[in-house]
């Protein structure tokens, strides 16, 4: 029957029918997320945004130990490319930059596809394979300092099992000292690497690989051709956040080399920060730190762009 | 076909063989720093010198812990790393606090109530992510300086909170762009405003995105040197930098032994932090890396 | 009591004008529907109705007052979604009880309002669970559930059936109109799925790229189309349309020449027509009758025996036209057969796409759900 149903003669209704009053908040709702936003935005544009035009104003003034506006032009841009020690650390940059890409993405990938092979004890080994990503730097170099010490460490170690004449002093060799940066790098990032790899993998739809299995193809075939492509974007990504570390890297060659010996480690952030911290160079410091920027722009510009067009054809 | 897996054939033995031995061998290679860090610390310094890397400790003691967190000298003063550890504590948690709340809020209004140019909004914040903090370094010094909070603990939360909310609104609003936009429709005409459906109905469902933002902000800013060694002063130095010092003070003899158990006590939280919420730490380095 | 009413809404997305100036009623205690493809408008127009999105141009009624500026909760219509919605976090209860909660109704009055809901929607069982545990079709009637206790003048559903299986699917339908019977509320009600809309509406809004097409009863919109779109899309299977040419105009139909060179006059006007327009037939599958001499002829292309039917699919000329049989013909693939339709069953559509006007109404069309019980007798409970 229709007058069996109760719940029409509740006349309390808080909302019911009767309640058709204009909201009074309607107006700030509909503003407050914006007033939410505000202040982040604020910040990004005068911490991020402000900071970075600052820095660049600074870099066109003669400014030494405190700040001052006298300028001087594109004059601390000229310096710097005149500057040898800076030639030593962009190139530096260089070879750490694309050996610590190199070699951790030829160790994640490889790492990431042996554990993809129903290994007992898995979450074991990818547990071991990535803690040194929660590690400081600074930890990470401390201790790599110590292993790589040629009196104390692996050389010694090696040559106390009757190989006397191993040597591994690469750490007090200017030519070779850069190579032990890439090598604690290596510890640190190459698992989280692995960690991407891995998860890429297993995002893998499993009929495509069991389609190429009843083509025929071999698994060392099936891994090259058929998974390898499908992981191009994780590819993409890790290559990204890995050279962003690579040009931050500050706090890995202050801890290992010191930047040393002599100045024979020096990276770009670590210039940088000798310059406009420790020798009242902050004109000098500033123009380095612009050129920073530029790399990491000249990086994420083109991610950026494939990213959004990807996105908008996906 | 497909059954190089298999068990049977010897050839597919010897396969799986190879495999666990190169496996275990990359575990040596990450697990052995970490070690004869630990061997070396509770290592007297004789044997240090006597022994080798790899040979166990004779007779332990934990004299370099404690040397290391109450005596060592960091510089010009001897008081250990203790007092360091504590003050990375006094800037890491009200930081990651913060960052996380603004965060949460900001991808919330992100993703759940869009206007015209909210997508513009996101990606202005988002490159915070991305710049290398030396192009801030010398202003913000200024700023500091201005604010009247340089070399002081608020003055470096304030550079964490800064620089932290790109990566917790990045965070935070990829994990609400998969909540259905239905529930908070539902809520709007069950009568909820603003913040009573963030508080209601999508706070409580966000407990996995505020423990991967928790604890990536929390790695972060334990780990930082750069703002650390820039921003502070004697006795606001965050740990991190308090090691470095450590190691790198030369008066009187190396004592590796007190290094090691300084670079431990510097690597114990995070590392804690990992053993026990490993799953929520690989989440947020690739929430953080993969895609907006 | 509550009418709804639409003036000339519209929205804009940007440049893109979704919905094009749209006015519709809704009477008290209608079930309305409203159908059309997706991206059709059809979802944000019953958003705009909810409060969810504003409106750019035109006012929202109802019971006669403008509503546009009324916050959704305060517009006294409840909400069920496609994708239920349900609060995950809170119990059966908490997310009925929810609006009342944020109201500050007291916790009794609460509950109690919860269970007479649930009693309705044999929920009670359930109440402490959360959505999780719940299959597809319970957390339905939770939707529904936590619509009712608002207890609202208008009922708002969303394509609320397309996530359940189909059994389900019909057996929720039947509740559905139980539900409109019992609750005596308006209800509006979209569909992409043109079944839905045909066995539940009072009235059927049929949407198309942001315009009424056309409104009116299920069995209107079945016999007397207004154009072609609206002929297609309802009825399944789809109507055929052929290419005609018109031969002449006489006071009791069109004369058309039929492929094939058949000649037959449809009951339909035609006095404004161009002599020798061209002219598009429509006929349904289901009106189309296997006939040696029928004017119409073709080869079988393929035959799908459903036992009481069986769908013919015959090659004529470009077209393949469907034809639905008798479940015991006994035509083979590659068989030609002629077939023909009664007049008063075809439809004629200008090259606008219009359908031209039949002269005669079919005698069901203005029939609407409700009319379908006896008269006087009370809606029966089932057990």
């Amino acid at each position: 029957m229709r007058d069996s149903l109760p719940m029409k003669n509740t006349s309390a209704t808080p909302l019911g029918a009767g309640a058709k009053r204009s909201t009074p908040s309607g107006g700030l709702q509909a503003w407050l997320p914006r007033l939410v936003l505000a202040p982040s935005v604020a910040i990004s544009l005068f911490f991020v945004y402000g900071f970075m035009l600052w820095t660049f104003v600074l870099s066109l003034t003669s400014s030494r130990m405190l700040p001052s506006y006298d300028f001087v032009g594109f004059g601390q841009y000229s310096r710097l490319m005149a500057n040898e020690r800076w030639w030593v650390a962009s190139t530096n940059l260089m070879i750490f930059g694309v050996l610590f890409v190199v070699i951790c993405l030829a160790i994640g990938s490889l790492l990431a596809i042996l554990l993809d092979q129903k290994i007992r004890q898995e979450g074991a080994l990818r547990t071991i394979y990535l803690y040194p990503m929660a590690l400081s730097f600074i930890v990470t170099g401390v201790v790599w300092k110590w292993l790589l010490n040629p009196q104390l460490g692996i050389q010694a170690m090696v040559q106390s099992w009757g190989f006397e004449s191993f040597r591994f002093d690469w750490i007090t060799d200017p030519d070779m000292a850069i190579y032990t940066l890439v090598i604690a790098a290596v510890w640190q990032a190459s698992g989280f690497v692995m960690a991407l790899f891995l998860a890429g993998l297993r995002g893998i739809d499993d009929s495509i690989v069991k389609a190429a299995q009843l083509d025929g193809a071999s698994l060392p075939r099936i891994y090259w051709r058929v998974v390898m492509p499908c992981l191009r974007p994780v590819v993409f990504s890790a290559v990204m956040i890995l050279a962003h570390i690579a040009i931050k890297s500050f706090d890995l060659v202050v801890a290992l080399t010191g930047g040393g010996p002599g100045y024979a480690t020096d990276l770009p952030a670590t210039f940088m920060y000798a310059h406009a911290f420790t020798r009242a160079q902050i004109g000098l410091g500033s123009a380095s730190a612009m050129l920073m920027l530029g790399g990491v722009l000249a990086i994420l510009i083109p991610y950026l762009y494939s990213e959004l067009r990807s996105r908008k054809h996906g | 076909m497909a059954n190089v897996i298999r068990r049977q054939t010897p050839a597919a033995r010897l396969f799986r063989g190879l495999l666990y031995g190169v496996l275990i061998l990359a575990a040596l290679f990450y697990i052995l720093p970490l070690v004869v860090m630990l061997m070396t610390s509770v290592k007297p310094l004789s044997e240090i010198s006597a022994g080798s890397l790899l040979s166990l400790p004779q007779n332990p003691t934990l004299t370099p812990w404690t040397k290391a967190w109450g005596e060592a000298c960091t510089g010009m003063r001897c008081e250990g790393v203790g007092g360091y550890f504590w003050n990375s504590f006094a800037i890491v948690i009200p930081a990651v606090l913060i960052s996380t709340t603004i965060g949460a809020l900001n991808g919330y209004a992100l993703t759940k109530w869009r206007f015209k140019g909210s997508e513009l909004v996101f990606a202005l914040m988002l490159f915070g992510c991305f710049i290398p903090f030396q192009v801030v370094l010398l202003p913000m010094a200024q700023t500091l300086g201005w604010l009247g909070i340089s070399s002081s603990r608020a003055g470096l939360i304030l550079v964490h909170v800064v620089f932290g909310i790109a990566f917790t609104t990045l965070f935070f609003r990829n994990f609400y762009v998969g909540i259905p936009n239905e529930l908070v429709s539902a809520a709007k005409l069950d009568g909820a405003g603003f913040f009573r459906i963030f508080w209601r109905i999508l706070l409580p469902v966000s407990a996995p995105i505020i423990v991967v933002s928790v604890i990536w902000q929390f790695t972060q800013i334990w780990n930082d040197f750069l703002f650390g060694v820039a921003f502070s002063a004697h006795n606001t130095q965050p740990v991190t930098v308090a090691l470095n010092n450590l190691v790198n003070t030369s008066t009187g003899v190396r004592e590796y032994n007190v290094d090691m158990a300084a670079a431990m006590i510097a690597a114990l939280p995070t590392l804690v932090v990992y053993v026990l919420a490993g799953k929520y730490f690989v989440r947020g380095l690739t929430a953080g890396s993969v895609k907006g | 009591m509550a009418t709804l009413q639409l003036h000339n809404i519209t929205k804009r997305f940007g440049d893109t004008e979704v919905i094009k100036g749209i006015d519709l009623e809704v009477n008290d205690r209608e079930f309305v529907v409203f159908v059309g493809p997706s991206g059709c408008g059809k979802s944000t127009l019953m958003r705009m109705i909810a409060g969810l999105e504003s409106a750019t141009d035109g006012d929202i009624l109802i019971d006669g007052q403008r509503i546009n500026d009324v916050g959704p909760a305060d517009r006294g219509l409840a909400m069920v979604f496609q994708s239920y919605a349900l609060y995950p976090h809170m119990t059966v209860e908490g997310n009925m009880g929810f609006s009342m909660r944020l109201a500050g109704v007291p916790k009794e009055e609460r509950r109690a309002k919860v269970l007479e809901a649930a009693k309705i929607l044999q929920l009670e069982p359930l109440l402490d669970r959360k959505p999780k545990a719940l299959s597809g079709g319970q957390r339905q009637r939770v939707a529904i559930g936590r619509a009712i206790v608002r207890n609202p003048s208008i009922f708002l559903f969303d394509e609320p059936l397309s996530n359940l299986d189909a059994a389900l699917r019909v057996q929720m339908r039947i509740e559905l109109a139980r539900l409109h019977d019992e609750l005596d509320a308006t209800m509006i009600y979209v569909t992409h799925d043109q079944i839905e809309a045909m066995t539940m509406a009072d009235k059927i809004v049929v949407l198309h790229d942001g315009v009424v097409e056309q409104v009116g009863s299920p069995m209107a919109l079945y016999h007397h189309p207004c154009n072609r779109f609206v002929a297609g899309f309802i009825g399944s299977p789809k109507m055929n349309f052929l290419q005609v040419t018109m031969t002449g105009v006489t006071p009791d139909g069109v004369a058309i020449r039929l492929p094939g060179g058949g000649e037959r006059s449809v009951p339909v006007d035609g006095q404004h027509l161009a002599p020798n327009a061209a002219l598009e037939l429509g006929v349904r599958p289901e009106h189309l009758v296997l006939d040696e001499q029928g004017p119409l002829s073709g080869q079988i292309k393929v035959l799908e025996r459903l036992g009481g039917q069986t769908s013919l699919y015959v090659q004529m000329d470009d077209e393949l036209i469907t034809i639905m049989a008798d479940g015991d013909v006994a035509y083979r693939v590659n068989d030609t057969v002629h077939f023909g339709f009664a007049p008063e069953r075809a439809h004629l559509f200008d090259t606008d796409g219009l359908a031209l006007p039949s002269l005669e109404q079919h005698p069901l069309a203005g029939l609407t759900r409700q009319d379908n019980r006896a008269p006087g007798s009370p809606s029966e409970e089932p057990a």
